[in-house]
């Protein structure tokens, strides 16, 4: 999958991202409705690089999926997340890439991760 | 991680939590964005247990080898294990009616254009089958190393298929998936002298490189079948669960009342 690439979505075409987007969507009606707000400014997702989401898709499957109603003008925020692990066999954390989990300092693959797998609607700013 | 104990806090993401808002009237929320199907998956994993049944969800690209394993397992387990399988698939029946052929129940989901099993799909499955009379169910999930990945269905355990017809290099290329598999098998292994491309070692080396100490298992489930490995795997987690299971059971839920299923969206159907 290419990142940030425009995807069309017709009845031919599902991506995963689809369904996620789909439960944000909920989501953020369901916040704005228990506030009584007719509309959602911004949304803010944390979309960490092992979660299986593909951000530019999801982008994409955002305009797609959102309907006339609270989400019509709504802007959709990435912040962007990075992999870390944790060390079992040398207790140091490292910032590593999405496919080489390794520790930073001895090079061992007995890692846990520490962050990177995240899948969040972080918060929701409400308009009028 | 969960949306109630504070475990959505990550090292990658408390930093962001002590700035204030872009702008003011931000709205906190903090919840997985798959949450609704994490509780659906939840309530499946009840399904299972309240009747004492092991679920293994079965991944790996399309043509990997999943049918051929299952046909393989249950050949050589249907006298020890009560098994059925549910079989994920955008179009037909044909993977249902193999292992049918075998002798067990077979359920088969057709996704149309979806690309993985959910857990709603699942749970419309769960009732077709009787699981009080079962002991093993087996979810093959639609061939695909993306999308499967990202939904918890209520197994117990995943186990990711990589045929030695392709590259080695695949847990590099779909570290999500390989992340989340309980084991990996390297499957049509009888294959390996003729190619020349595939190294199982390789292969593993991509595998710790994601940080697992996943067990890989050569199998090859077709013509001689050789799965002993797998088999061997298999019988001793179903031991340790059920000994988990028995060690540390709490209070069962209560039986739930009959329900019934939701429809699925319409955008899953043609």
């Amino acid at each position: 999958m290419a990142r940030g690439c425009t995807v069309e979505f017709d009845e031919d075409v599902v991506v995963h991202e689809l369904s996620v987007v789909q439960a944000l969507l909920r989501q953020i009606e369901a916040v704005a409705t228990a506030h009584s707000a007719v509309a959602v400014r911004r949304a803010t997702v944390q979309v960490g690089p092992l979660s299986g989401v593909d951000p530019g898709l999801l982008a994409s499957a955002f305009e797609a999926a959102r309907g006339s109603g609270l989400t019509a003008t709504t802007e959709l925020v990435f912040e962007s997340l990075v992999v870390k692990v944790h060390c079992r066999e040398c207790g140091v954390d490292s910032t590593v890439v999405p496919n080489r989990l390794l520790c930073g300092r001895c090079g061992g693959y007995r890692t846990t991760l520490l962050s990177g797998d995240e899948l969040l609607l972080r918060h929701v700013e409400l308009g009028t | 991680m969960c949306d109630n104990c504070g475990c959505n806090v990550t090292a990658g993401n408390a930093h962001l939590l002590d700035e204030a808002p872009a702008s003011g009237g931000a709205i906190e929320v903090l919840q997985r964005l798959l949450t609704a199907n994490d509780r659906q998956a939840q309530h499946n994993r009840e399904h299972f247990d309240q009747h004492g049944v092991f679920a293994l969800n079965l991944m790996s690209s399309p043509g990997a080898g999943k049918t051929a394993l299952l046909e393989a397992t249950i050949d050589a387990l249907r006298d020890e294990f009560r098994i059925a399988v549910i079989e994920g698939d955008l179009e037909t029946e044909n993977d249902a009616a193999r292992i049918r052929a075998h002798g067990v129940p077979a359920i088969q989901i057709t996704t149309g254009t979806a690309c993985h099993l959910d857990a709603h799909l699942l749970h419309r499955a769960l009732h077709d089958l009787s699981l009080a009379e079962l002991d093993l169910v087996f979810i093959e999930n639609v061939g695909n190393l993306v999308c499967p990945a990202s939904f918890d269905l209520g197994q117990h355990r995943n186990v990711t298929l990589l045929s030695v017809t392709e590259g080695d290099d695949k847990p590099a290329k779909y570290p999500v998936i390989f992340r989340t598999a309980d084991v990996v098998l390297l499957s049509k292994c009888d294959l390996l002298p003729v190619l020349d491309d595939f190294e199982p070692a390789r292969a593993e080396s991509a595998l710790r490189a994601l940080g697992r100490d996943t067990p890989l298992i050569r199998v090859a489930a077709r013509r001689e079948p050789a799965v002993s490995g797998w088999l061997t795997w298999l019988r001793a987690e179903l031991s340790e669960h059920r000994r988990q299971r028995s060690e540390y059971r709490l209070a069962p839920p209560a039986p739930r009342p009959p329900h019934a299923h939701r429809q699925p969206p319409a955008w899953l159907s043609r």
